[in-house]
């Protein structure tokens, strides 16, 4: 593996390999209690706190756990570790505990856990770990969030419980039902991918063909006859000119 | 019969596991690129579902009542048993099974629909023969999401969309309007 700084494996999870908006991982939780912000506020937390404290046990661990059985074990801590949430959740706040129904026991299956212990905790040590596991949860809280807001937002005119738009707004009740939950996550990673596009659209081929489309070639001027880093248009295009 | 009916068709049709549960996605947004393959995923998990239902079933009944904290752990032992004791048994029975199946087998351990299956069962306290209507219901449910999912997918492949498009954002997309779709099936219960 490659050798990275404590700093690389904090940051990493929180946006450039998001858990839920990049490597897709984890997406029942995500799609299926995000219809308001309290909700996805408890799943997120409950799935950091899961993630976190197997992350650091399986750490512990890892030189003792056999490479055959380690899938399974992995489950077991992560189990046991739900169960806790599991309970604390419906100890400490019932009425969330209850919106939230089966989903809580199904953090198990969550893949973003498993995966973490998988790749990272059961192979390196104990603070680089709880490092990976606090970034990737910061990750999934934030994926989360904004699934909830966006829905709740639209769905019902509010924000945590507090009215926005005041009496003459519409609630779309779609974006609180299931239907909601996909057109949101595919719509947020339409954006995402059309902002990742825009912003490597001179280092990649353009899609269009020749003599079509936005990066239309004025017919006889070469390329290599203007200047570096100057575009077509005379405005500076440093990262444009880089792919050519 | 008419309540075994109602929770056979409403565990396939009204609440679909992938489409109003969310249960399932990895293996419905990995496994629908073609017909066959999604078809005997399908298969394999219905039958995953169906072992599932009978031993939650004898758990609930015999052992968790006197321990109701071991329920989750016991669940997912119980399943990644079953799943390799199903495992053992086809490639001995049917080796050309087997094959067919390749890597889907094992990764039926973490599909959360299954577990989903088991913990629903659960805290809707069915009996013996209302989980086994329960289990196929959402096991037929699966499969008819991967198969549509799959067929669609298949005449995607072909169309002319945005590069920005292709990919997971369209079948995200698409699966919203099918779940849309299977909204509409909720009057029929009415």
């Amino acid at each position: 593996m490659k050798a990275t700084t404590p700093r690389e494996d904090l940051v990493r999870g929180i946006w450039e390999e998001n858990p839920v908006l990049v490597q897709m991982l984890g997406l029942c939780p995500v799609l299926a209690v995000s219809n308001t912000v309290a909700n996805s506020l408890a799943m997120g937390v409950a799935s950091f706190f899961v993630l976190f404290c197997s992350s650091v046990i399986i750490s512990t661990m890892r030189n003792l756990i056999p490479h055959q059985v380690r899938i399974s074990t992995f489950i077991l801590i992560i189990a046991t570790f739900v169960t806790v949430a599991d309970f604390s959740l419906e100890a400490v706040i019932p009425d969330i505990h209850r919106a939230l129904g089966p989903y809580v026991p199904l953090i198990v299956c969550n893949c973003m856990i498993l995966g973490r212990q998988e790749a990272f905790a059961s192979r390196r040590p104990v603070g680089r770990s709880a490092l990976d596991a606090t970034g990737t949860g910061i990750g999934f809280l934030i994926a989360i969030l904004l699934m909830g807001a966006v829905r709740e937002l639209l769905g019902s005119g509010s924000l945590m419980g507090v009215e926005l738009f005041g009496p003459s707004f519409e609630p779309w009740i779609i974006m609180i039902l299931p239907p909601g939950g996909f057109l949101t996550i595919g719509v947020i990673l339409l954006v995402i991918a059309w902002w990742g596009e825009r912003r490597t659209s001179g280092a990649t081929p353009s899609p269009w063909p020749e003599g079509v489309g936005p990066e239309r070639t004025p017919v006889g001027v070469a390329p290599a006859e203007m200047a570096p880093g100057e575009g077509r248009d005379g405005f500076e295009h440093t990262h444009r000119s880089r792919g050519r | 019969m008419g309540d075994l009916m109602w929770i056979l068709v409403s565990a396939m049709l009204v609440n679909n596991f992938v489409f109003f549960y969310f249960l399932g996605l990895c293996p419905f947004m990995g496994v629908s690129q073609r017909m066959a393959t999604a078809l005997r995923m399908g298969m394999a998990t219905l039958f995953v579902m169906l072992i599932t239902a009978i031993s939650a079933w004898f758990l609930n009944a015999f052992i968790l009542p006197w321990a109701p904290y071991l329920r989750l752990i016991s669940f997912i032992v119980v399943i990644a048993s079953v799943v390799q004791i199903v495992e053992m048994v086809i490639k001995k029975v049917s080796p050309t099974l087997f094959r067919d199946l390749g890597i889907f087998l094992p990764l039926i351990t973490t599909n959360c629909a299954i577990l989903g299956l088991a913990i629903f069962q659960t805290l809707r306290d069915y009996a013996f023969v209302q989980s086994i209507f329960f289990a196929v219901g959402a096991g037929l449910g699966f499969t008819l999401a991967l198969v549509l999912m799959a067929s669609i997918r298949m005449e995607l492949d072909l169309a002319d969309v945005p590069s920005v498009v292709k990919g997971t954002a369209l079948v995200f997309l698409v699966a919203g309007v099918l779940s849309l779709a299977f909204m509409g099936f909720a009057g029929m219960l009415a």
